[in-house]
């Protein structure tokens, strides 16, 4: 790995999401109207006192989900193009070290996760009033990292399309389950035990979690840091699996 | 004349079929050599196997003393694969720039490529809405930056105008008056006279390995694409006579 390249790498990929103003109009724009719509469909919700709003539990966790599923999209289909135009191969002709070139997108769409996650904590907190105990930085940093885990996921999955078509079908394998069992739907507590096991073992059950803590505490909590920590551990490993899809020879 | 690049019993199988039966080769350095062929004779994978990104079955390749491939070649070979390989969604500039940061170099290398490859007029363009040829020029370009000891090109030519064929052949010879060692290939036999070197390449097998002049000799014509004609029937009839002779 080198500093040089893994810089121009990282300003190469955010200079290709500069020229497509289209795109990076959709990452800031398409979190705020789901936070919109969020925010009226609960807006006649009225829970007691002392228990949070539907609002401030689901919009929460929200704010983790956009950029995980979003950088996942985006990453498995930039890293497939790299792939088919031929782009890749001979990058790996060059100086270029395959760590470089993963951690220089998930440098890049880390950084841009970084904006969409900002503008939309902005909307959520100064829009619709979202009440959380903990800091609003926290829940931004759990959010980017959340981010990178869905680049890291995507970079590993996107060796296993040959097409756009197949690429964008490892959204509903990779991204759903994830959600679906989370405990954003269901308290992963009244799940049945085998659906907790599964729950167990997906990493994005431990951003929820964290999202959760700092919704629910002043400080952050151990059990917030655990939780942050595992995903990064998730992100290495997918990284690591990652690379060894970069082949630098073929068939 | 030293050797750059030395191809010994290559053998290479892609999917099911072999595609390269045991080629042997020398390039010499500092010189513009020709690989030519119709296109499915294997031009393109016996370039990957000298680049070092084709996995071969047998036989080895020795770029400049080393193992095709390896690391410490990666800084002084050049490859142009066929099909441009350039980000769409960049400007030529940008994208010679990201190539020529790759190997340590500035703005001003990649700038000179840029208008090396006849593209200084479309240096601020979106690679995705060039012409097929400026795309593949724009392709040579982020080959040409680092200034290799060794050039891999890939059909460099194809599509391009004759002014700028002939600007880009120039160019070629040029660098490798200066010491590079080039590998060109094609499939219009016209370039052929242009290269120091010619290798003839057919199904996977190479069938002439000389320079212009030996081949214009050995086949009795002036013409290269004629003399190529009666190297490849001559090569048929022995292989005929030696199939009714079993």
């Amino acid at each position: 790995m080198s500093p040089r390249i893994l810089l121009s790498t990282t300003g190469r990929i955010v200079h290709q999401l500069r020229h497509d103003r289209r795109t990076l109009a959709l990452m800031l724009a398409v979190p705020v109207l789901l936070l919109t719509v969020l925010y009226f469909m609960f807006q006649g919700d009225t829970p007691p006192p002392g228990i949070p709003s539907t609002f401030d539990r689901i919009g929460l966790i929200m704010l983790g989900i956009f950029p995980f599923v979003i950088m996942f999209l985006i990453t498995s289909i930039a890293m497939l193009r790299e792939r088919t135009t031929g782009t890749l191969e001979r990058l790996l002709t060059t100086p270029l070290g395959k760590l470089d070139l993963l951690f220089g997108y998930g440098i890049a769409f880390g950084l841009m996760a970084a904006i969409q996650a900002a503008v939309a904590a902005a909307a959520a907190y100064w829009l619709f009033d979202l009440t959380t105990a903990g800091s609003t930085g926290l829940v931004i940093m759990i959010a980017i990292a959340n981010a990178v885990l869905g680049v890291a996921l995507g970079l590993f999955c996107s060796a296993f399309a040959r097409t756009e078509f197949q690429a964008v079908q490892f959204m509903p394998v990779v991204v759903f389950p994830q959600i679906l069992l989370c405990g954003l739907f269901v308290a992963r507590d009244a799940m049945a035990g085998w659906l907790q096991a599964i729950s167990d073992v997906l990493p994005m059950t431990y951003a929820v979690e964290a999202l959760q803590e700092v919704g629910a505490h002043r400080d952050p909590t151990g059990a917030m840091w655990r939780d942050v920590a595992v995903v990064a551990g998730c992100v290495l490993v997918a990284l690591v699996l990652a690379a060894a899809t970069l082949r630098r020879r073929s068939g | 004349m030293e050797t750059a690049i030395e191809v010994r019993d290559l053998v290479v199988v892609r999917g099911k079929r072999e595609v390269l039966h045991g080629i042997s080769a020398l390039i010499p350095r500092g010189s513009v050599t020709g690989l030519l062929g119709p296109s499915g004779s294997g031009k393109t994978t016996l370039m990957r196997a000298i680049v070092g990104v084709q996995i071969v079955k047998s036989g080895t390749v020795t770029v400049l003393g080393d193992p095709a491939g390896t690391a410490r070649l990666r800084r002084r070979v050049g490859y142009l694969t066929q099909a441009p390989s350039v980000y769409a969604d960049l400007t030529v500039r940008e994208n010679a720039r990201y190539f020529a940061s790759l190997y340590g170099l500035g703005a001003v290398e990649a700038d000179r490529a840029v208008v090396d490859v006849g593209l200084g007029d479309a240096a601020r363009q979106l690679v995705g809405t060039l012409s097929e040829g400026q795309r593949s020029r724009a392709s040579l370009a982020c080959a040409l930056v680092s200034n290799p000891d060794v050039l891999i090109l890939d059909e460099p030519t194809v599509g391009q105008d004759p002014v700028l064929r002939d600007e880009l052949w120039a160019r070629f010879n040029a660098l490798a008056a200066q010491g590079s060692t080039l590998l060109v290939s094609s499939h219009v036999m016209d370039e052929a006279g242009r290269c120091g070197q010619l290798l003839l390449i057919r199904e996977g097998r190479l069938i002439a390995e000389d320079t212009p002049d030996g081949i214009r000799a050995a086949a009795g014509v002036q013409d290269l694409d004629e003399a190529f004609l009666r190297l490849i029937r001559a090569q048929d009839r022995t292989a005929t006579t030696a199939d009714g002779g079993r």
